[in-house]
Formats: structure tokens, sequence, C-alpha cells
């Protein structure tokens, strides 16, 4: 009997996630319908103060730039074939320096592929979303209490950074039931995006030490806000490649890298005289947390490495696997994503990657790579 | 008529003769005449000729993407949900072009905004290309021999989407009251201006007038809404209640002596109730202390087809929820068969539960045929399936499942009797 537990539910990670986004202080849902992120529009529908049907995925993001502009902290949830339409709108969005959260549900590709097919076929597109190299948080669900925190993590780092972020997780974390004991979640406090409190010339652009500006909506009439997703100066006004302008789009960058060691999160368990890493994300992480299990039972040594910030790779997550001789890194893609992310083109000597597409990564599959040179 | 200034004493950034300074000294005008404060009006602007007009402005101003203007404000004026604030659209005709999606859906919503296309029949800021709205005849630098179509009449699609207020004018002179009327419509409204484009129109058209142009083109000068329409009201769920609540909490009530994980693969067919009963099985199992899951799996369109359901019971934490090798798999239809027929492949032991009629599949687990169908019809069979699964299997107390299952509304259609026929 589970006498310590104390609220055991029968839930699929969807519920946790959208609960999670509303108390960390998201307020409006835009959502498009689209297999397998539509748990998380029926819940919005219920759960967040606003909810908005949008007609596409295009008019899906520019809603929610516009809802940003006004102060409100939206999300919408949806998987690859939105995702590609809203790309454009991603970029706007962080080059104005909205707060937003994109759930990106990921499932079989290419192109519609197989809707009810789970996969973690999308970090690429993530990494590529914008023009230039520029970065979109991105964190990565491995289990329920990531849908928790995470979900929550990634609101907070919207609102604080001013950016788009993206929330990425698989068919199987938002649709599958599983018992679960939510009596040990931590509590969220909202958050809300720091307004200018000056009384002089607001300048919507400009930013202190911490490299993000204040904002002020559009439905004060005190101050003058200007918003441009064109290359702009201080002030918000479009300029062509002046200095002020270009500084003020490497700052993009800049902020971001600035605070990744505040919204960098990941898991690390590490045995003694291990020469072996487990690197996973997402839906892959469970099977590898398992798959460490069964090798310790067997008197294997390995240690397990879950990323959940993704994007930008932290460099923490290089400095780890440079300890260790041999690397597997476990991903439900063909050509291993985030191993190319982490160890380029040429990779690196003792990387190898478990992969495979159309069901998710078996423990057993894991165990067998890490066994294969014993 | 107030004199606050809306845009600034810089000189207006387009060419000699273009119709968009006309737009913008007519805007600042009818803003002039209902008496607004500048910074409860918010600009919106596209991509083009006339995008460069934020900086001229005193209110606030918001450019984005090519088209997306009108969605974006959209956002906007949603977020605000405040019609005492003033959302303005400027668009050229090719911003209307490419987001004509979002005017057609705006004008149906009723957003309370307004949209001035500044139509000038081509796309000026890139070298004069043809735009969806180019009339028969007109030429460009690109389309030298003239369109060979109609342009777009975007009143009348405007009207017929729904929106309030819509007007086409001829964009020379003083037009202001037509904006100001636009402006104060509640809901949506849209104003075209008739331009010509003085770098690629004027010499593409030597000699040509704006409002024979017009005139030829079949489009009228005229009201063609008169602002009765509604405005969209943002909705506001002031009390939204917790998805997490005691409501979904479940009680272990019964113990059971399974000491390792079992998955169980319950197939069948889309519509004959498979998910729910796989439901049952799993959250039975919770009842009855153990943990577990359930992994569905069906085509993408609802009601045909198989529809497959993957649960694991333990004792202990699932962590993968996968099952590739299930131990106990049940087969209820042709369809569940068929999705499963790999599964059952698989199986070097294990048991698999089938309804009779059908054949059995190559497998290393015994094979037990129950009339499922036969004995509670197609659509009660996963459910009955499952009792007679934890009947013979004993996952758990079958007490557990018939509790989970009276406390279900299924329960009032469906008689438990039927089900435990074993």
């Amino acid at each position: 009997m589970h006498e310590s537990k104390k609220n055991l539910a029968f839930i699929d990670g969807s519920r946790l996630i959208t609960e999670a986004l509303v108390r960390a202080g998201a307020d409006t849902f835009v959502g498009y319908p689209i297999t397998p992120a539509n748990l998380l529009y029926l819940y919005a529908s219920k759960r967040f103060p606003t909810m908005l049907a949008a007609p596409d995925e295009i008019t899906t993001l520019q809603w929610m730039s516009g809802f940003a502009v006004a102060g409100h902290v939206p999300v919408t949830a949806t998987s690859y074939p939105g995702y590609a339409l809203m790309v454009e709108s991603i970029g706007m969005a962080a080059m104005m320096e909205l707060p937003m959260v994109i759930v990106l549900v990921q499932r079989l590709g290419p192109a519609t592929g197989t809707a009810t097919c789970g996969a973690q076929g999308d970090l690429n597109v993530v990494y590529g979303t914008m023009s230039g190299g520029y970065s979109i948080p991105t964190f990565s669900i491995s289990n329920y209490h990531d849908c928790w925190e995470l979900s929550a993590k990634a609101v907070h780092t919207a609102i604080e950074l001013r950016t788009p972020v993206v929330l990425l997780t698989s068919k199987e974390m938002v649709m599958t039931l599983q018992s679960f004991d939510w009596s040990n979640l931590p509590e969220i406090q909202p958050k809300k995006v720091k307004h200018y409190k000056g009384e002089g010339t607001y300048l919507p652009y400009k930013a202190d030490e911490t490299l993000v500006p204040d904002f002020l909506p559009v439905s004060q009439n005190k101050h003058q806000v200007r918003i441009t997703a064109s290359t702009h100066d201080t002030k918000g006004i479009l300029q062509n490649v002046l200095p002020e302008a270009i500084e003020n789009t490497k700052r993009l960058e800049q902020k971001l890298r600035k605070h990744i060691d505040e919204y960098t999160t990941y898991e690390l368990d590490e045995q003694q005289g291990s020469e072996t890493l487990i690197i996973t994300y997402d839906i892959s992480s469970q099977a590898s947390r398992e798959a460490v299990v069964h090798l310790r039972e067997k008197g294997k040594k390995v240690s397990l490495l879950v990323a959940k910030t993704l994007l930008p790779i932290p460099q923490i997550y290089v400095d780890i696997a440079n300890r260790y001789t041999r690397v597997v890194v476990v991903e439900e893609n063909l050509t291993g994503q985030l191993r190319h992310l982490l160890f380029g083109a040429a990779g690196r000597k003792g990387v190898s990657g478990v992969n495979g597409i159309a069901k998710m990564i078996s423990p057993t599959e894991i165990v067998e790579e890490v066994m294969r040179y014993e | 008529m107030s004199n606050t200034r809306f845009l600034t004493d810089a000189q207006l950034p387009f060419c000699k003769g273009c119709g968009h300074a006309l737009v913008a000294q007519n805007t600042e005008k009818a803003l002039q005449k209902l008496n607004v404060n500048p910074l409860d009006v918010v600009l919106v602007t596209d991509i083009g000729c006339h995008g460069i007009v934020d900086k001229s402005f005193l209110t606030h101003t918001v450019h984005g993407l090519h088209g997306r203007s009108s969605a974006l404000a959209a956002g906007i004026t949603a977020g605000l949900n405040n019609p005492g604030k003033k959302v303005i659209v400027f668009t050229g005709d090719g911003g209307a072009t490419i987001g004509m999606q979002h005017l057609i859906g705006g004008a149906h919503l009723g957003f309370d905004m307004t949209v001035v296309v500044h139509n000038n029949m081509l796309y000026g800021m890139t070298g004069g290309q043809p735009s969806e709205f180019t009339p028969c005849g007109f030429k460009t630098p690109t389309l030298p021999e003239g369109s060979t179509k109609p342009g777009y009449d975007i009143c009348e699609l405007m009207v017929a989407a729904g929106a309030s207020y819509v007007e086409r004018v001829i964009g020379i002179g003083d037009y202001s009251d037509s904006l100001a009327k636009a402006f104060t419509a509640p809901g949506f409204s849209l104003v075209e201006v008739m331009e010509i484009c003085p770098s690629y129109g004027v010499k593409s058209n030597p000699g040509m007038k704006l409002s024979k142009l017009v005139e030829d083109a079949g489009w009228n000068v005229k009201v063609y809404a008169d602002g009765k329409g509604n405005s969209f009201k943002t909705p506001i769920n002031s009390e939204p209640k917790s998805l997490i609540s005691d409501k979904f909490e479940v009680k272990p009530k019964y113990s059971s002596s399974i000491e390792r994980p079992v998955s169980i693969m319950l197939s069948g067919s889309a519509g004959e109730g498979v998910q729910s009963a796989a439901e049952f099985l799993a959250k039975a199992a919770i009842v009855s202390g153990l943990n577990s899951t359930k992994k569905g799996s069906y085509p993408v369109t609802v009601g045909v087809g198989f529809s497959a359901s993957e649960v694991i019971v333990s004792p202990k934490q699932i962590l993968y929820t996968g099952s590739p090798v299930p131990d106990v798999l049940i087969i209820t239809s042709t369809d569940g068969l068929g999705y499963a027929r790999a599964a059952a492949g698989r199986m070097k032991g294990g048991v698999i539960y089938i309804d009779e009629t059908l054949d059995a599949p190559e497998t290393g687990a015994r094979i037990v045929k129950v009339p499922f169908r036969e004995r509670v019809g197609a659509k009660n069979s996963a459910m009955y399936a499952v009792f007679y699964a934890v009947h013979y299997e004993k996952f758990y107390p079958i007490e557990a499942l018939k509790d989970v299952f009276l406390s279900n509304k299924i329960a009032e259609k469906v008689n438990i009797e039927s089900l435990l026929q074993f």
C-alpha cells in the first residue's frame, strides 16, 4: 500500500504543465489544435485566465506577441508543423523582446509524419529558429516533476529575460497517464515583467548591466513605447547598421549568455570510478534512468547526465562529458541532434549514440550500447 | 478639434508625391478631431514603404513582419481589452495580400481596430512587382505588359467577412473624416486609400489618372459598411479552477501480491472502449497499491481503425513507460490483431487472450480464446476482456476494478454482471 503517499493521482503530463505555467505567471493561452498537443489546449481552455482559439499558427504567434506588447505573458502549445509556421514570428518576438512560452510537443516527422507517434526530432529546428545564430532558451522535460518545475522555469525565464522560451516535450510525456504522487511538488511563485519606474524619457531598448531592458506595456499612457522587429536603436526606432543598433542586436544573445547559470538546470548522477557517461534528455530520460539501474545491478559503473536546459548549450555539459572516456548520447531521432550540438560534426573519440525513430528507445538498447565494448 | 500633435515636426520619410504622407497627415487630423491622447493610440505598421513612418508618430508604435500587422494588432487590442484605446494598422496592398487571412479573421471576429490599406497597387519597396491588388491593365516594372487579372476588391471582401466599417477613398486631399469614422466605429474597420506610387506606378503608366484607374477597375469610392458591427470582447475567466485537486486523488484500498512489473497490452478497434478499459485497468492498480502507466496508440483519425493501449502495473516506481514485449496481450478485434501481431511475435512466454473468432498470431505465448464480442457485444468487448484478464491473471483483486468501474458513469449504461462471466 502507498501509505506514505498523500496525493496519488492518475494523470497525464499536460495537466501538470498547464497548471504550472499559470501558477508561474502566464495569463493568456493562444491555441491552434494539433496532435499531440491537444490536451494542453483542452486544459488551457479551463485553466488560463484568457484563452483564445487562433485560426492558424502564424496568427497564434502574432496574437501572442500582441498580448505581450499589451503586458501579458502568453503561452501556446504546438507540434513541428505548427512550430515551422511560427518560426518567423518567434524571431520577431525575440527581436521585440517579448516574454512568451511555446510548448513544443514532438511527434514523428518529417513533414506531417505520424501525428500520434512521439519523437525527439525538433532540437535542431529550435536551434536554428533564429537567423544569425541567436538562441531561444529551451528547456526539456524528463519526467513529471519537470512538467511542473521546468514549466514554471520556462515562464520565469521568459519574464526575467524578456524572451520567447521553448518548452520541449514529446507525445508520450503529455498524453501517457501515470500514477503520480504530487504531494511533494514545490510551491510556484508567480513572476511579473519588470516595469520601468523612471520619470524621464523611456527608452524601450536601453538596458542596464543586466542587459535586460525594463518593459512598459502600451496599455499605459505616461510614456511613449516603441517596439520593432527591425534593427533598432535604444529608442526602438528602425535603423540600418548604425553601431548603436548593432550593439542592441548583439545584446539579444549577450543577455542570454550573461544569465545562463540562472536558467541552466540538469540532473547529474555520477558514480565514482565510472568511465562511461550517458547523456540524454526529454522522453529518453526515463529509459536512461532505468538503464542505469540495470547496469549498476550488473556491476557496470555508469554515470548519467539528464540535460534539462538544452539551449543555449551550457558549457558545463561539455565539461562534464570531457571527464569520461566513453559517452553515450541517447535520443529518439536518427542522427543524434544533441550529440552533434555537443561534439560537432567531427565527433569525439569514445562518443556514440543510441538513436531510433517511431518508438521510444528502450532501456535494453541503452544497456547494450554501454556494454558493447565490455 | 484639438491641436495635439500626433506627428513630429520632421519631414515625413516618403518620396515626393507619395500618397503615404497624406495618410499620415490625415490620420493625425482625424485623431485631432476625436480629441484623443496620442498615448492612447497604438500604431502598428507592416513592412513596406509606409512602415518607416513609425519614427514620425508620437503615439505608441509597433513595427512587425510583412503581412502580419493586422494579426499583431489584433493581439494588442485583445490584450488591451479597452475600447478607449485606438489601435490603428498601416499596411500596404502587399501586406494585405500576404496577410489576407488576418484581415478576414480580424473582420470576422470584430477586433477593435482600424486597418488603413495604402493601396498603390504594387510592391514599392522591392522594385515595383505586382500584388494581388494590381488591377487589370496596370503596368509595373516587372509586368510591363500590364496585369491581365482584376485586383482584389478588399472592401467587398471585408464586408463579406463581417467588418463593421469599410470605406474606399481616393488618397488625395483631406479624407480625415473618413478615417475618424473608422477610428470611432465599434469593432473592425478598414479604409482602403487608393494611391499611385510616384516611383514605379507613375513611370510605368504615364498619364494615368488615379480616379480614372479606380473607376476602370470597377472599384467604387464609397462607404461599404457604416459602423454598426460588434466589437470583440476578450474572454476573461476570473476564477479558473486548479487542474490538480482532491477529486483526482486515487486512494489505495486493496493490495496486490505481484512482485515485479507486469506489462499488459490491450489491442482492439476504435470506438470499442479500448482506451477507457485500459484506463480502468491502470487505475484499479493504483487502488490496489500499485504504480501504473497507460500509453495509448491509435491512428490519427478518431473512430476508425485500431486502438491499442499499453498498461504497466508495478509494485515499484515505473520509469520507462514503454513495453515492447508485453507479459499479457489482450486482442479483441481484427484491427487489434493487425496492430498487435508484431508484439505477439516478440513474446517468448506470457499469455494472449484473444477473441475466439480471430486466428491466433504466431507467438511463443500461451493462447486463450474467449468469446469476448459474442458475450457482451463489440462495444463492451475491451472492458469485458480487461475484467476477464484481471480475474485470471490476478494482478490485483478484481474488487478494485469493480470499484473503478462502478464509480464511473459507464456503470449506468453497462451492467457489471455482464462483465463478470468467467
